[in-house]
């Protein structure tokens, strides 16, 4: 008993101490993470249901109330029951290990990512470079998961998304050195906050080509419709993953959906002020909440730029692979580039951001 | 403590995934182990308070010129008894090269007293302002600006190099010309009859 008491006490300490609060909030965030995951997909069910006319899932309820609800829970039951078919002449140490590469990045960059002014559990100084790194190393699932199933339509996709990701990665960097030289960091914390002053101070005003560039290829980079030639089912069945089953199918698509909210959080820290609320410094609202940073404003922020990801895949008809890479190489990366210029002389005539203090 | 403890952990990972990427018979595994390499020692940069020169290395390394490798990789064909029928004729030569390699790194670490680092304690810890990022930028953008802009446009010319060695037109190449397919109309593509649906009478 006294023991106990002990450990506790231990416990209380190591808690309180920041090591305690950093592990608490990576637990927090990594379960509000998964179960948001599960809300999105049952989301992007009813939008696209609604969009067609039709009334999406509605008969698993939770408890007996809200019809449709407790699908994406029913739907995790019966894919955790479900067998792990593994093909006989897979891979089979990394058919295993794929799923696994995918995921963790998803949710390892959600580490530098500021949730509201005070939480955010590592102030690294290099956040942006280590988000980029993060997300670049997502390709390595598809690419091991596509090869090691040893099917032709899983190499195939596999291939393709290799090429598109490596592809528009270069026009994410590009957009992202927009960002970087309008708020001279690579710290989130510090991106968000000299982004300080309501809706018109944001970066997406003065940065807008780059906003469409950045938000586009975080579009391709998640594999999502209209860039899903990754998966297109018309052609490869379901591409990388056709031979996974069961749970392992359900990390993929795990990853797939934190990404999405991953891409739209980035894309609300960078362009969209991150916490900053939108009448920051407006007389009369400035005073409200409605000028108060908090976390409030970046979760309306995730959610409106998540609702365009299921827009677009009920709106947009799939791109053929060499209009993909044309848009990526010939479109998104010329665009950046002409407007890092203009940004150039913006900074030169001290314009927009650049007439911030920051920049003297 | 805990920072001798994690060098130990990444280094003998980065000497077993070394170890990898020669000995693994796959050549997918061997560039895996590669992988797992760049990875390891970009951990262990972190240690040394090197957190740009680490992102950077995952970033470019494993972000990009793995993948491209991999790629390569996978789509090869590669008849591994062929590759290893000359393998004790030639493992002489190997051993011989491996040895010198060792034996420079060996001169080289020595002849400066291991390098002023006593890799196991870390570096020497700075203050807890300290941006290694920053540090970094802030000297190569000003003393030594020229070469890291001749670096830059070498890396051009190279690319510019590249694209222009590889670049041919073969005679009687069909391409799609999208610009046309997506300015089409439909009056370029259907012609709609009025017609009868039925014989007059």
């Amino acid at each position: 008993m006294h023991n106990l008491t002990n450990l506790w006490l231990a416990f209380l300490d190591f808690a309180r101490s920041p090591l305690g609060k950093s592990s608490a909030w990576i637990i927090v965030i990594t379960l509000v993470l998964i179960i948001s995951v599960a809300l999105l997909t049952l989301w992007e069910r009813k939008v696209i249901g609604w969009m067609q006319l039709r009334r999406g899932p509605n008969r698993v309820r939770i408890f007996g109330f809200l019809p449709g609800v407790g699908q994406p829970f029913a739907d995790v039951v019966k894919l955790l029951l479900k067998e792990v078919v593994i093909p006989a002449n897979a891979n089979k140490l990394l058919f295993r290990l794929a799923p696994i590469i995918t995921l963790v990045p998803a949710f390892a960059a959600w580490a530098v990512i500021p949730l509201s002014p005070e939480v955010v559990v590592s102030k690294a100084d290099a956040g942006l470079l280590y988000l980029l790194s993060l997300t670049s190393m997502g390709v390595y699932g598809v690419i091991v998961a596509g090869w090691a199933a040893n099917s032709k339509y899983a190499f195939l996709g596999a291939m393709r998304s290799a090429a598109q990701m490596v592809a528009y990665e270069i026009a994410m960097g590009f957009a992202l050195v927009g960002v970087l030289m309008a708020t001279g960091s690579m710290n989130l914390g510090t991106i968000v906050r000299t982004q300080e002053g309501g809706i018109l101070a944001w970066n997406w005003l003065w940065l807008f080509p780059l906003l469409v560039v950045y938000f586009i290829s975080g579009v391709a980079e998640t594999n999502r419709a209209p860039f899903d030639v990754a998966e297109g089912e018309s052609e490869i069945v379901a591409g990388f993953h056709v031979e996974y089953s069961g749970i392992a199918f359900a990390l993929f698509f795990l990853a797939e959906y934190a990404n999405m909210i991953l891409i739209s959080a980035l894309t609300a820290v960078f362009f969209f002020g991150g916490w900053q609320g939108p009448f920051q410094g407006y007389p009369g609202l400035g005073h409200t909440f409605l000028g108060q940073p908090s976390f409030l404003w970046f979760g309306i922020k995730i959610f409106v730029l998540l609702f365009l990801f299921l827009w677009f895949r009920a709106t947009f008809p799939r791109y053929r692979y060499d209009q993909i890479m044309r848009l990526g190489w010939k479109a998104l990366i010329p665009v950046t580039l002409v407007w890092i210029g203009v940004e150039m002389l913006l900074a030169a005539y001290r314009l927009g951001p650049w007439a911030r203090p920051w920049y003297h | 403590m805990l920072i001798q403890v994690l060098f130990h952990v990444f280094a003998a990972i980065l000497v077993v995934a070394a170890l990898g990427v020669i000995i693994a018979r796959n050549p997918v595994y061997s560039a895996l182990a590669l992988v797992m390499c760049f990875i390891t020692s970009a951990a262990i940069w972190l240690l040394l308070e090197a957190e740009f020169l680490a992102v950077v290395l995952v970033l470019v390394y494993v972000g990009a010129v793995m993948v491209l490798f991999l790629f390569v990789v996978m789509m090869l064909d590669i008849n591994l008894a062929e590759l290893r029928k000359g393998f004790t004729r030639f493992a002489w030569l190997g051993w011989l090269t491996a040895l010198a390699v060792i034996v420079e790194i060996a001169g080289v670490v020595w002849s400066r007293g291991g390098l002023g680092l006593d890799a196991g304690r870390g570096a020497v810890p700075e203050p807890a302002d300290y941006s290694n990022t920053l540090a970094l930028g802030s000297v190569l953008y000003t003393r030594y600006a020229y070469p890291f802009e001749l670096a830059a446009v070498l890396l051009l010319v190279a690319i510019v190099a590249a694209i222009s060695l590889t670049m041919r037109r073969r005679a009687g190449l069909k391409h799609q010309d999208i610009s046309r397919q997506v300015a089409v109309r439909r009056a370029d593509r259907v012609r709609l009859v009025k017609m009868d649906a039925e014989k007059r009478p």
